[in-house]
């Protein structure tokens, strides 16, 4: 029974069907992987016994022949997802002793669909970063490392657990939350897959909350084919989410025919960046000659306000982010400060219990919503978000997708950009232009650089078109042929 | 605009967070670092265009006005750092 954990997801479920193993085994195999990489920190709270006790339920749902599509799957959950009866924190301090007494819709989802879950992956306080860094729990370390360097490597964020721990092997996929890049930029820092589906596309209900507007759940998996089988679970109309959309959700699976003959795939001259690393742009080059090589037709295309979506993003989000989080007041949930009134009991607990991050971007947030500057920030930024919504309706009516590069570098080590919330913030100056417009787009890895760590390439896709966007995906993931594995040495 | 130490113990009061009179002065070059940042937004042309204030759906769905969850008090105060009775407890309010 060698490398359960090796198994893709499909494989995995196609095995268990064919009773070549049970779901105890697999979540066992599992288990001990997630044991043996603890040192990465992808988890803030492991579940094993709650995992084995589905596996066996699992087990005896496919003796019956009642297997879900999902059935005996061992996946992470990411530490936003509220769970019941298991601690849900937002990796934040303030949330530290938090245990829901309701299940978020996608969690339940999954669950319905026989999954089994390992644990409640790490990220950054409140989804707020780019590098883990940020979480109170402590930093997640890549499993990848730089060739012939030992110093550990950030997994990227903010789902950065998540990423870690498929990248890992201990889970075959993963739910991850993505405001401005969160799902894309760690799969492409950990050399797996990840997609952000449209706005609306997954129920919102009973994840934390950060920029309501632009969150949007999503699956990791390392492969095309496995994201495409979690999407279709986690998707779907949630009377509770009031912007879930209520449109049919196809079978993705079926949709990856291998076929994107005659497809045009646009390719934005904005996103050649100043200063983007050789080694980004020779990724970029070759990902359009292999959707060439595989029979799609490549457009020039222009988003002319590409360089305004990070500033823009920087208003809006963390304006979002001081309403949302106006809720953490040491009253009803959450970690309470003393104070000698109740509004010292505010801003102590507040103060205590957020971290340097999200102060920070409830500050600004605060800030641009506060008298006098609203129209001049907050408004502003709503008007020019329009206009790079507009640039891809009008790009999406030459072109079917598009690629792009889904960061502008690997994998940096801890401790690098830290001192520069700009510089920081970069990281997700080709993944958040989806966000503003609500699109739909997904990191595949392509390649390695010249220091042995993956890279990533990302498409986006038309409003609910994850279908086609998975089937171009899917077609590049197989001629990348992107085999490296990340080498856990003495880690594992 | 430069975000000085009197606005950031303003905003710091609005948000409801205790910031140190140390952390005033820090906090004030960081945040006008990224203010100014993102005040190249000033450099777009926004005249006729209008805010964006959601994605899809401009019209929101409406459901009958009837109670659809609830009655599970022990569940709704289960994380209470201090409850009572049933209630939220917090520190005197009216003298």
């Amino acid at each position: 029974m060698a490398n359960l954990t090796n198994l893709t997801l499909a494989a995995a479920r196609d095995g268990l069907k064919a009773k070549t193993f049970s779901a105890t085994e697999l979540t066992q195999a599992h288990v001990k992987a997630m044991e043996q990489t603890r040192s990465l920190n992808a988890y803030i709270t492991e579940t094993p016994e709650l995992a084995l006790k589905q596996a066996a339920a699992s087990d005896a749902r496919i003796a019956k022949g009642e297997a879900g599509a999902l059935e005996g799957l061992p996946l992470g959950i990411k530490d936003l997802f509220c769970t019941e009866g298991v601690r849900t924190t937002a990796a934040s301090k303030i949330l530290s002793n938090f245990v829901p007494q309701y299940e978020s819709t996608i969690s339940a989802k999954l669950l319905a669909a026989g999954a089994v879950t390992v644990g409640k992956t790490n990220l950054d306080e409140f989804a707020m970063g780019s590098s883990n860094m940020t979480s109170h729990f402590g930093a997640v370390e890549n499993p990848w490392r730089r060739a012939g360097d030992n110093r550990p490597l950030v997994p990227g964020g903010s789902s950065g657990g998540s990423a870690a721990a498929v990248a890992a092997r201990s889970c075959l996929g993963a739910t991850g939350t993505d405001t401005g890049g969160s799902i894309r930029q760690p799969a492409a820092f950990c050399g797996i897959v990840g997609i952000k589906p449209t706005y609306g596309r997954c129920s919102r209900w009973g994840v934390v909350a950060f920029a309501s507007s632009l969150d949007q759940a999503g699956p990791f998996a390392r492969t095309v084919r496995d994201c495409a089988i979690l999407l279709r679970e986690m998707s779907g109309f949630d009377p509770k989410d009031s912007t879930s959309a209520n449109v049919p959700v196809p079978d993705f699976e079926a949709m990856l025919t291998g076929d994107i003959r005659g497809m045009k795939i646009g390719i934005p001259k904005e996103y050649r960046m100043d200063g983007m690393s050789a080694e980004i742009d020779a990724l970029w080059q070759k990902g359009i000659d292999m959707l060439k090589a595989a029979g799609a037709d490549i457009v020039d295309i222009s988003l002319p306000h590409t360089k305004y979506a990070l500033p823009c993003y920087y208003i809006l989000a963390p304006a979002e982010a001081s309403s949302n989080l106006a809720r953490y007041d040491g009253v009803r949930y959450g970690v309470r400060e003393p104070g000698n009134s109740i509004e010292e009991l505010y801003e102590n607990s507040r103060a205590a219990g957020f971290g340097k991050e999200v102060r920070r971007r409830i500050l600004i947030g605060t800030y641009v919503l506060s008298a006098g500057y609203y129209d001049a920030y907050y408004r502003k930024a709503q008007r020019v978000r329009a206009l790079i919504a507009r640039d891809f309706e009008q790009a999406f009516q030459k072109v079917d997708a598009i690629l792009t590069p889904t960061a502008p570098s690997a994998a940096f080590a801890m401790g690098e950009k830290s001192d520069d919330p700009i510089a920081m913030y970069l990281n997700d100056v080709f993944t958040v232009t989806t966000n503003l417009a609500g699109l739909p787009g997904i990191s595949v890895p392509a390649g390695l650089s010249s220091d042995g760590l993956p890279l990533g390439l990302q498409l986006i896709g038309k409003t609910f078109d994850e279908g086609n966007l998975l089937r171009v995906a899917d077609v590049l993931e197989k001629q990348a042929a992107f085999t490296a594995t990340p080498d856990l040495g003495g880690r594992a | 605009m430069s975000l000085d130490k009197a606005t950031v113990a303003h905003i710091a009061r609005l948000a409801r967070i205790r910031v140190s009179d140390a952390e005033q002065d820090s906090l004030a070059g960081e945040l006008n670092q990224i203010m100014t940042w993102i005040e190249q937004l000033d450099e777009v042309d926004t005249a006729g265009v209008e805010p964006m204030v959601s994605i899809g759906a401009v019209k929101l769905p409406m459901r009958d006005d009837v109670v659809t969850d609830g009655n599970y008090p022990e569940k709704v105060l289960a994380n209470a750092p201090e409850g009572r009775d049933g209630f939220f407890t917090v520190p005197k309010v009216v003298e």
